[in-house]
C-alpha cells in the first residue's frame, strides 16, 4: 500500500538479502543480547575490553564502507555532496558500532580471563 | 542518511521505488493494520505478466477472497527491466534481470500460459491466441509494450552488439551485446551517436543515460579526445520535463556532447555504419563508430486491435489506452484498468510509476465492487535516477505537471550528481522492484 509499515521494509529487506535476511536478523539481535548480558553482569564496561573492542570496531567500519563501495561499483570519488559524505559515516558508524558490541559481547562471553 | 520518518513515509509510500535506499536508513518504521479480504466471486483477467501485471494479481490476490483471478502471458521469463542500463554499462550480467515468472505468481492467482489474442470488453470476454474464450467481470490490461525495430528501415535486431550497433531495450543479451560493442568504442574512439524515438517511450532518460555513461567509459579508459558523441533528441527538448531537459543540456555542454534537435531516426546502414536522419530540412545522414538505436514504441497489437485505444489525440497513432490519467480506468468500459507502459497518460512508462498506478487501480477496482468510490488518485508520479556516470545519478522524479516531486526534499537534490542517488539505483531499486511484484511494497 501506498504507506510506509514494517512489513514494507521487512519485504523490501527479503529481496535484497534473500535466505540470509532472517538469520542476519537473529544474528544482530543475538549479539545485541549477549552484549547486554555482558554489561548486567560485569555492572560495568570493562576498559581493556572496550578498547580491543573499538580498536577492532574502527576497522569493521571501514571494512563496511569498502565493501559498500564495491558491490556498488564505485568509490570515494564518486562522492558528490554533504549527503553522500553522511551516509558514508553513517556506514562507517553501523559497521564501528556493531563490530565494536559484537566483539564487545564475544570477548566478554568467551575470553573473560583475557579481556 | 538522517531522514526524518515523516518525509520517509511521504517518499516510500507514495514514490516506492526508492524504498529500498530508505529501508537503508533503518529508520523505525509505522505498523500497518491488516485489512479484511473482500469477499466477491468477481471473474477479473489480468493481461500480462510483466511488472504491471504480477504486481497487479498479486495485490488482487491479497486483497479480494474467492475471486476468479486469471492472468493471462506466454512468457515465462520475467525481465528486471530497469537493470538493463546497468547490463549494458557491464557492471551487471543478463542473469542480473532475468527470473521467471512462475517465482512471482501470488498464490490464488491462475496464470494461463496462453497470450491474449483479441479483447472484447462489449462482450467482455478475452480470446487468447490457443482459442480459449474468457468472459470477466474485471479487465486489467497490463501488456506492455512493442518495441517497433520494423519501422526503422535497414534495422536488424539479431546485428546488435556486432559493427558498433548497440541497442539496450531489446532484452537482456542484447543489452549485454550493447555492452561489448559501447566498450569496444570506448577503446577505439571515434563517433558515437545517440537518440531516442518520437513516440511515447519507456523510461525516457535511459537513452540520455547511455549517452553519460560512454563519455563515462572514454574518460577513463583516456579516449575521450578521440571521440565525438552527438545526442539527438526527437524535437526541442532533451526531457520532457524543462527544469531537467535544462540541467541536462548543461551536463552534455560540460562533457562536450553535442546535441541535436528535431532529427529522429528512419533508416541505418548497418554495414556502412550511416544513420539516416529525418529533421524538418529533410534526411541528414551521420556517419557512427557505435550507436545506441532505441526503437519507436507502440501499444501491442492485441489493444491496438481492440476498441481500447484513444479515438483522437497525441495517442491514438500508437494504439496507447484511453484511460483516465488519475485512477487508471479506461474512460469508455469502466470495468476496463490499464496500468503499466500501455496506459495512455503523459506520464509514466517506468516501474516507478507502476509502483504508484498499481494501488489506485486496484483500490478503484475493488472499490466498484464493494459499491463504494475510492479516494486514491494517480498524479503521474515517475523516477528516473539519470546516471550521469559510473558512480553518480540524479534522483529525478515529477508528476504530470512537470513539478519535481523529490521524495526526500531538503536532503537528496534531485539535479544534483550524487553517489547516494546511484546507491539508490544499485542497491534500493531491483530488491523494492521485487517486492512490488509480490504486493508487498
Amino acid at each position: 500500500m501506498k504507506e510506509l509499515d514494517l512489513a514494507t521494509l521487512v519485504a523490501v529487506f527479503q529481496e535484497m538479502l534473500g535466505w540470509t535476511f532472517w538469520p542476519l536478523v537473529a544474528l544482530a539481535a543475538l549479539a545485541t543480547l549477549a552484549f547486554l548480558r555482558v554489561l548486567l553482569r560485569d555492572r560495568s564496561l570493562i576498559p581493556q575490553r572496550l578498547v580491543w573492542a573499538e580498536a577492532l570496531g574502527v576497522m569493521g567500519g571501514v571494512v563496511a564502507v569498502l565493501v559498500m563501495f564495491t558491490v556498488t561499483s564505485s568509490g570515494f570519488a564518486d562522492l558528490g555532496g554533504p549527503i553522500d559524505w553522511l551516509l558514508v559515516l553513517a556506514i562507517f558508524g553501523f559497521g564501528t558500532v556493531g563490530t565494536a558490541l559484537g566483539l564487545y559481547a564475544a570477548l566478554g562471553l568467551f575470553r573473560r580471563r583475557v579481556a | 542518511m538522517p531522514v526524518s520518518p515523516d518525509i520517509l513515509r511521504a517518499a516510500l509510500g507514495r514514490r516506492g521505488l526508492l524504498l529500498g535506499a530508505g529501508a537503508l536508513a533503518g529508520v523505525g518504521a509505522v505498523a500497518r493494520a491488516p485489512q479484511a479480504a473482500v469477499a466477491t466471486s468477481a471473474r477479473i483477467i489480468v493481461i500480462g505478466a510483466g511488472a504491471a501485471g504480477l504486481a497487479t494479481a498479486s495485490r488482487l490476490a491479497m486483497g479480494l477472497s474467492g475471486a476468479s483471478i486469471t492472468m493471462l502471458d506466454k512468457r515465462r521469463e520475467h525481465h528486471y527491466q530497469p537493470g538493463y542500463t546497468l547490463v549494458a554499462a557491464g557492471l551487471k550480467s543478463p542473469d542480473y534481470v532475468l527470473s521467471s515468472t512462475r517465482e512471482w505468481v501470488a498464490r490464488g492467482v491462475n496464470w494461463v500460459e496462453e497470450a491474449a489474442a483479441e479483447i472484447d470488453p462489449v462482450g467482455k470476454t478475452v480470446t487468447t491466441d490457443a482459442g480459449q474464450r474468457l468472459p470477466y467481470d474485471f479487465l486489467v490490461v497490463a501488456t506492455g509494450l512493442t518495441l517497433d525495430y520494423g519501422a526503422i528501415e535497414g534495422m536488424d535486431v539479431s546485428r546488435i552488439g556486432q559493427n558498433g550497433l548497440g541497442s539496450v531495450y531489446a532484452g537482456p543479451a542484447q543489452a549485454a551485446a550493447t555492452w561489448r560493442a559501447m566498450s569496444d568504442f570506448a577503446d577505439k574512439g571515434g563517433q558515437g551517436v545517440f537518440l531516442r524515438p518520437a513516440t511515447e517511450m519507456k523510461c525516457a532518460g535511459a537513452p540520455l543515460k547511455y549517452a553519460f555513461l560512454t563519455d563515462d567509459y572514454l574518460r577513463r579508459r583516456g579516449n575521450r579526445g578521440r571521440a565525438e558523441l552527438t545526442y539527438n533528441a526527437q524535437n526541442r527538448v532533451l526531457f520532457s520535463v524543462p527544469i531537467v531537459a535544462e540541467r541536462v543540456r548543461m551536463l552534455y555542454a560540460e562533457r562536450n556532447i553535442r546535441v541535436t534537435h528535431d532529427h529522429v531516426l528512419r533508416k541505418i546502414d548497418l554495414d556502412r555504419r550511416i544513420a539516416t536522419f529525418r529533421t524538418p530540412q529533410g534526411d541528414a545522414e551521420q556517419a557512427y563508430d557505435f550507436i545506441n538505436v532505441i526503437p519507436p514504441m507502440r501499444a501491442p497489437e492485441v489493444v491496438r486491435n481492440s476498441p481500447l485505444p484513444w479515438q483522437t489525440g497525441p495517442w491514438a497513432a500508437d494504439g496507447w489506452a484511453e484511460v483516465d490519467r488519475h485512477t487508471l480506468r479506461h474512460v469508455r468500459f469502466p470495468e476496463v484498468f490499464c496500468v503499466g507502459d500501455v496506459a495512455g497518460v503523459p506520464k509514466g512508462k517506468t516501474a516507478a510509476s507502476v509502483k504508484w498506478q498499481v494501488p489506485v487501480a486496484v483500490d478503484h477496482l475493488i472499490a466498484t465492487i464493494q459499491g463504494r468510490e475510492s479516494a486514491e488518485r494517480y498524479n503521474g508520479y515517475t523516477s528516473c535516477p539519470l546516471i550521469t556516470r559510473v558512480g553518480r545519478a540524479m534522483l529525478v522524479e515529477f508528476d504530470y505537471n512537470d513539478n519535481l516531486v523529490p521524495s526526500f526534499p531538503g536532503v537528496i537534490a534531485p539535479l544534483e550528481e550524487l553517489w547516494i542517488s546511484w546507491i539508490m539505483k544499485e542497491v534500493g531499486l531491483k530488491p523494492t522492484y521485487l517486492a512490488m511484484l509480490r504486493g508487498r511494497a
